[in-house]
């Protein structure tokens, strides 16, 4: 039988990699490897042997260029040694072969720096969004509430009742966009799957901590009109257990965690869709 | 020609940075500005045409949809003041780093030698200040000029200069290798002279050391051989300073000292280290003789203990005060950074799974004047809690444990302890993980950084008082993701066995690393030209000597270098080989083809007599207050609560990133609002496993002020009952301890010294007797003993303060317990007795009192009913734990309280006393901080149970959780003693530190 394989690309400052393949594993991957960039850079591994690409948190190059800017230049123009191309050829072509991609927190700020979200009509090079710094001005460790879009596209959230409760972890995790057209553009497509809102997933918040970082819409996640490419601030991959919740010692909680719907979806839609 | 990028945020874009400036401002200044805005400039210093100049400056330099760029051409607009901020020639500049790097992607190939590209910030002031003031504000805030450089412009001279003038921060200097002999045939007056004016740090005895070992003709001889002279050279004195400083060596704990205490007894003791800590592992693992489960302790770069069969832990604390009291943001960035190296040098090496960080400081909020090379408290604390969030956060390990602790007197030295705790597996390649040998022949590797003039001296100057002239050399910046590209690439090569030993490159530089390797194998051959250098212009003994950041060491075999270095190449990092491992005997070091240093390696390590230290204790007398006996106490409790010591750090911590890597169980945080404080941290390294690392640490500085013994017997309780409250197991702990006294060598300085020293050997005593009792083997540690501030007027010594951090399992992690009430209706306990102890207390402390009493350690009695509450917590019998420490029961339970949201009801008289009846009242029963306490409550349906398994233990049922958020007590006499509600007693508890 046809495996599900999952990559997580690391290095140069990613930092979530050992727990979001530990994620894609309970999600239902066969398979979750851990690659180092220069595993791709190589040539020894190549994207278009995975079916899910994990694009995850850390700090890429220390967020010196603004966060995930210095890997947005990397992945756009580093050649690939062994092959006759570049890494973005790599990513076009998964993107085209109708793969996923989830991108957290930094792997979100790098998606959306490349253009690869919101990536409207198909254009996956041109940045229309960015995350900035959190009006708070400084970096939180905090769990917020997500409120979830049932009407969005994304494959990763099917099956999500109201929302999500997940941690943050980020200093520039503040969504804004170029212009309206662009905000105009997500919210008529449902293409802001998550937003920060109180404990009963209700209407969504402008109010910090709730909403953490002071986002435009209070928009945490976003994905493309395919709903293939979503990312998000917060970290599912840090709640896959019971025990990963704040209070779990007070609360009657599953064993499984919030988080993992999205990796548990992931490998079904690799399932039914790409084996 | 250098070409300048400006990046500016569009101007409907919030500026946070500026934000935050412009509220510094007000708060350190009194100042007022309307408007800060901020600037990110570019050097470029290369030789790129204008479309690629573009292209980098639209590209990864700018974020378009919030950000402009201008090539050549200033951004500024509309500000009174501009002020550029940029780092000095030599300083790390690790953005400059990362820009580097992009450009060379971008056009597809490497910068040469010497191009380069720097960076600085503008903040532009919009105010109606003088000039004077903004330069007060440049030198005070938005400069460190130790590390940083700043220009100035008026609106008008920005004008007339059409912008800022290009400017490139680079090192110029000649390339020389000048190697100087020094004459040490001179009166003792010139030795001196010769280690003060180098930074030295040597004493008049070890110079005569140095001058005998070279008047010996057989060493003569020898150098003659090697084409040296009779004289050393300025690499030898350098090498052998950074070997035998204090900081390096521990010549206080291996000194021999003349103990006399308070009845006249006199002890004679060799080496403290030896005799207490030393001692106490050896003993502790003997009592437990089959249930050992120390792997490695002392010898290398941090303890390695048995995690399971499969897994062994590491785990090591450090400190990093002299340079966070220089440049905080550097040296507290650095001090964490630092000690991550020290699990990963290891062993074979170690995967790091978590981080501690205590630091001690003065009030921020001082409002007194300072001596003039002290920087305000206040900008201490922003500058550490900044640089350990960068060091932490970007490194990808969470930061799990930690306090703040607040004296006036760490204003002379804020104590900055960071701890890193690793994983490897038992066996690598199937040899046990903890175990490095080197082979003569095997090459000498340094990989990572590359050397520069950044921490010439750090291990000599911090081992002297900090004074007016300490060097501005001694400071390093720290670069984690460097770091963290090392660490990638070495974990692999670690899995692939391409090396048989590493260590870290620290304190000392290359001198210690590969002296102390050479120690490991009986010498080495060096050649100091082949090191990668940052810019020309290094002297041999600055590259041997130098602190530069973010380096390893290692010993590969000449077989595997190919695929080693093939290896870093992919990973981007860069590795030299330096020379090869011996077994002459010799440290030799050479640059190019001639040798410039030649010591025995006997001479380096075992060269130095021990220091010879008096000690006599007398035992300090303070008022004894009297206590005022009031009918209610709400008041004192919101203030205690308000005390820096007792309230919420939680604006601190959540700047931690506490759950990178998944595992995270007790976290800092806990309760219905996920804001009551943790007393320990669990975490589960081994995300398919439910066994968990418990990590919890003890320090009461307050309490040397009466007893050293009894601060540290509180210190290690106070970290084990911490540990204990979350359900850590009794079967496997282990200590670490760190001391940080105020220099106790009695001396013309330090007119007290057998005092501080005194108080250094009680320490000691009851390090042995508390870890002895409790079964707790020491595995490492780490001295700092200068932490002192003299100018030559004015002295400020730390109180001598003991961090001890415990390490241990829990069998299972779902059975931890949290600090918070859980539901009404439970019955609230408290383990242990309280006694007639105030002394030192922060209920005096409020009073404006020492007094006398300290809390004393009764550890047959604490172990014991430990050792019960660990079963009830497997039995699953406890709902909540908190241990009590500063302000007592009164606070322990106002903060678990508020912590489940339910309230208490709890009464005095129940609680069980300990001692003469005559101090029983309620102040002490709410407010005493006698130790080994825990207040622990029960679901109804659980108490037999619970009781059943405590039975022979003290522990009394003193109240009940109630639904109504209320705290309520009551005293003695019957009446209620204190009543208030739970958001007047959080509000008091969040409020001091809730917008630093």
């Amino acid at each position: 039988m046809a495996r599900a394989k999952a990559i997580v690309i690391t290095g140069n400052g990613t930092n979530c990699e050992i727990e979001a393949a530990h994620a894609c594993r309970l999600g239902g991957f066969d398979e979750a490897v851990i690659a180092h960039i220069s595993d791709l850079l190589s040539g020894d591994l190549r994207l278009d042997d995975f079916h899910f690409l994990n694009l995850t948190g850390g700090f890429l190059d220390g967020d010196d260029l603004g966060s995930a800017k210095a890997q947005a230049n990397r992945f756009t123009y580093a050649r690939v040694d062994e092959l006759n191309e570049h890494l973005i050829d790599q990513l076009l072509r998964f993107i085209g072969a109708g793969k996923p991609i989830l991108g957290v927190c930094n792997g979100f700020q790098l998606m959306v720096k490349m253009g690869l979200l919101p990536a409207f009509d198909g254009n996956h090079l041109q940045q229309v969004a960015t995350l900035t710094f959190n009006d708070c001005g400084r970096f939180q460790d905090r769990w917020v509430y997500l409120k979830n879009n049932p009407a969005s596209p994304s494959i990763f959230t099917r099956g999500i009742e109201k929302g999500v409760y997940l941690p943050i972890r980020h200093g520039e995790g503040k969504f804004v966009v170029a212009s309206h057209e662009v905000m105009e553009r997500i919210e008529a497509g449902n293409l802001a799957v998550f937003k920060y809102s109180g404990p009963d997933y209700g209407e969504p918040t402008m109010t910090f901590p709730e909403n953490p970082n002071g986002s435009d819409h209070a928009i945490a996640g976003i994905c493309d009109e395919s709903g293939l490419l979503m990312g998000l601030m917060p970290h599912p991959e840090a709640f896959v257990h019971r025990t990963n919740h704040p209070r779990w010692t007070r609360e009657e909680l599953p064993e499984e965690g919030d988080g993992l719907i999205l990796f548990r979806n992931a490998a079904e839609y690799v399932r039914t869709k790409l084996l | 020609m250098a070409r300048r990028i400006e990046i500016a945020l569009k101007d409907h874009i919030r500026d946070p940075r500026g934000e935050r400036i412009k509220r510094e401002i007000g708060h350190f200044f009194h100042l007022p500005v309307e408007r800060v805005r901020t600037i990110d400039v570019y050097t470029v210093d290369a030789e790129l045409d204008d479309a690629e100049l573009q292209l980098v400056a639209a590209g990864p330099f700018c974020d378009q949809v919030i950000q402009e760029w201008y090539l050549d051409t200033p951004a500024a607009t509309g500000f009174d003041y501009l002020v550029e901020v940029g780092l000095r020639p030599g300083v790390t500049d690790n953005v400059g780093r990362t820009a580097r790097e992009a450009v060379e992607y971008l056009i597809g190939k490497q910068l040469r030698a010497g191009e380069g590209v720097y960076t600085s910030v503008q903040y532009l002031l919009s105010c109606k200040l003088s000039l004077a003031d903004v330069e007060s504000i440049a030198t005070g805030l938005l400069c460190n000029t130790l590390i940083q450089r700043y220009t100035i412009l008026d609106a008008s001279a920005f004008t007339a200069n059409k912008g800022m003038p290009v400017f490139v921060p680079k090192v110029l200097g000649e390339i020389k290798t000048e190697v100087k002999e020094i004459d040490l045939e001179v009166p003792d007056q010139e030795l001196m002279r010769i280690s003060k004016e180098g930074v030295l740090a040597l004493t008049l005895e070890e110079m005569r050391i140095i001058q005998a070992h070279f008047r010996d003709p057989q060493v003569v001889m020898s150098r003659q051989a090697m084409g040296l002279g009779h004289r050393p050279t300025d690499v030898e004195l350098e090498a052998l300073a950074q070997t035998w400083s204090e900081h390096c060596k521990h010549k206080i704990f291996s000194g021999t000292v003349q103990y006399e205490d308070e009845a006249g007894n006199r002890q004679e003791i060799k080496s403290l280290f030896k005799s207490f800590i030393q001692r106490t592992t050896k003993d502790v693992r003997e009592k437990l003789g089959d249930r050992d489960f120390c792997l490695s302790v002392f010898k290398d770069n941090a303890g390695v203990i048995r995690f399971n069969d499969d897994w062994s832990l590491v785990f090591k604390v450090e400190t990093h005060n002299s340079p966070s009291a220089l440049d905080p943001y550097g040296g507290a960035l650095t001090g964490i950074v630092g000690v991550n190296r020290d699990p990963f040098g290891t062993g074979q090496g170690a995967k790091l799974i978590f981080n501690t960080d205590v630091f001690c400081f003065a009030d921020p909020f001082y409002a007194k004047p300072l001596p003039s090379r002290l920087l305000h408290p206040r900008r201490i604390y922003e500058g550490v809690v900044e640089g350990v969030e960068h060091g932490g956060n970007k490194s990808g390990i969470p930061t799990v444990n930690g306090s703040l602790v607040f004296d006036e007197r760490f204003a002379g030295k804020p104590l900055v302890f960071c701890g890193t705790a690793g994983i490897m597996p038992a066996t690598i390649n199937g040899k046990p993980s903890h175990e490095k040998h080197i082979e003569p022949g095997d090459l000498i590797i340094m990989t990572g950084g590359r050397i520069g003039k950044d921490g010439i001296h750090g291990a000599t100057f911090s081992s002297e008082e900090l004074n007016e002239n300490s060097p501005v050399s001694a400071v390093q910046i720290g670069d984690p993701i460097t770091q963290k590209r090392m660490f990638d690439f070495l974990i692999r090569a670690r899995d692939k066995g391409l090396y048989n030993f590493i260590t870290d490159n620290g304190a000392g530089g290359l001198s210690s690393s590969i002296g102390e390797m050479a120690g490991e194998c009986g010498g080495c051959r060096m050649d100091l030209a082949k090191a990668p250098l940052k810019y020309a212009g290094l002297n041999p003994w600055e590259i041997l000597i130098s602190e530069a950041q973010e380096r390893m060491s290692l010993a590969v075999p000449p077989a595997k270098i190919g695929e080693f270095s093939e290896m870093a190449r992919r990973f981007g990092v860069e590795v030299s080989v330096l020379g090869e491992f011996t077994d002459s005997g010799y440290f030799h070091i050479l640059y190019g083809e001639r040798t410039v240093a030649y010591l025995p390696v006997a001479f380096m390590h075992e060269g130095l007599p021990p220091m010879q230290l008096p000690a006599r204790w007398t035992p300090p007398r303070h008022e004894e207050p009297c206590i005022q006996i009031q009918n209610d106490y709400t008041d004192v409790l919101a203030q205690l609560l308000s005390s820096l010591n007792i309230c919420s750090k939680e604006s601190v911590v959540r700047r931690y990133d506490h759950e990178v890597q998944g595992g995270s169980v007790v976290k800092p945080f806990t309760g219905a609002a996920n804001d009551g404080p943790s007393d320990a941290a669990v975490v589960r390294p081994i995300l398919d496993s439910f066994e968990g690392v418990v990590v919890a640490h003890g320090i009461c500085p307050r309490y040397s002020d009466i007893d050293t013994y009894h601060m540290t017997a509180n210190a290690v309780d106070e970290a084990l009952r911490n540990y204990v409250a979350v359900g850590g197991s009794l079967d496997m702990v282990a200590g670490l301890d760190n001391f940080c006294w105020c220099d106790p060598v009695l001396s013309e300085k330090t007119p007290d010294g057998d005092y501080k020293m005194a108080q250094l050997v009680r320490s000691n005593q009851a390090l042995f007797d508390v870890c002895m009792a409790y079964n707790l083997p020491l595995i490492s540690g780490k001295d700092s003993m200068k932490n002192d501030f003299y100018d030559g007027e004015v002295k400020i010594s730390i109180p001598p303060t003991l961090l001890f951090s415990v390490i241990g399992r829990i069998e299972d992690a779902r059975k931890s317990v949290t600090m918070d009430v859980k539901r009404p209706g439970d019955i609230v306990y408290l383990l242990g007795k309280t006694g007639d102890e105030l002394g030192a207390s922060e209920y005096l402390a409020l009073k404006g009192f020492v007094g006398n009493h300290v809390p004393q350690v009764d550890t047959v009695k604490a172990y014991k009913r430990y050792r019960a509450y660990h079963e009830a917590v497997a039995a699953a019998l406890v709902a909540s734990c908190h241990d009590l420490s500063d302000g007592g029961l009164a606070v322990a339970a106002a903060e678990s309280a508020f912590a489940g949201n339910y309230g208490m009801d709890l009464d005095l008289s129940r609680v069980l006393w300990k001692g003469d009846e005559t101090g029983r009242n309620d102040v002490t029963l709410l407010f005493s901080e006698s130790a080994s306490r825990h207040l622990v409550t029960v679901h109804p349906e659980h108490c037999a149970a619970f009781e059943a398994i405590m039975g022979g233990n003290c522990f009394a049922a003193i109240g009940v959780v109630t639904a109504g958020p209320v705290l309520a007590i009551s005293g003695l006499g019957g009446g209620t003693v204190i009543k208030a509600s739970l958001d007047t007693l959080k509000d008091a508890w969040q409020r001091p530190l809730r917008d630093l």
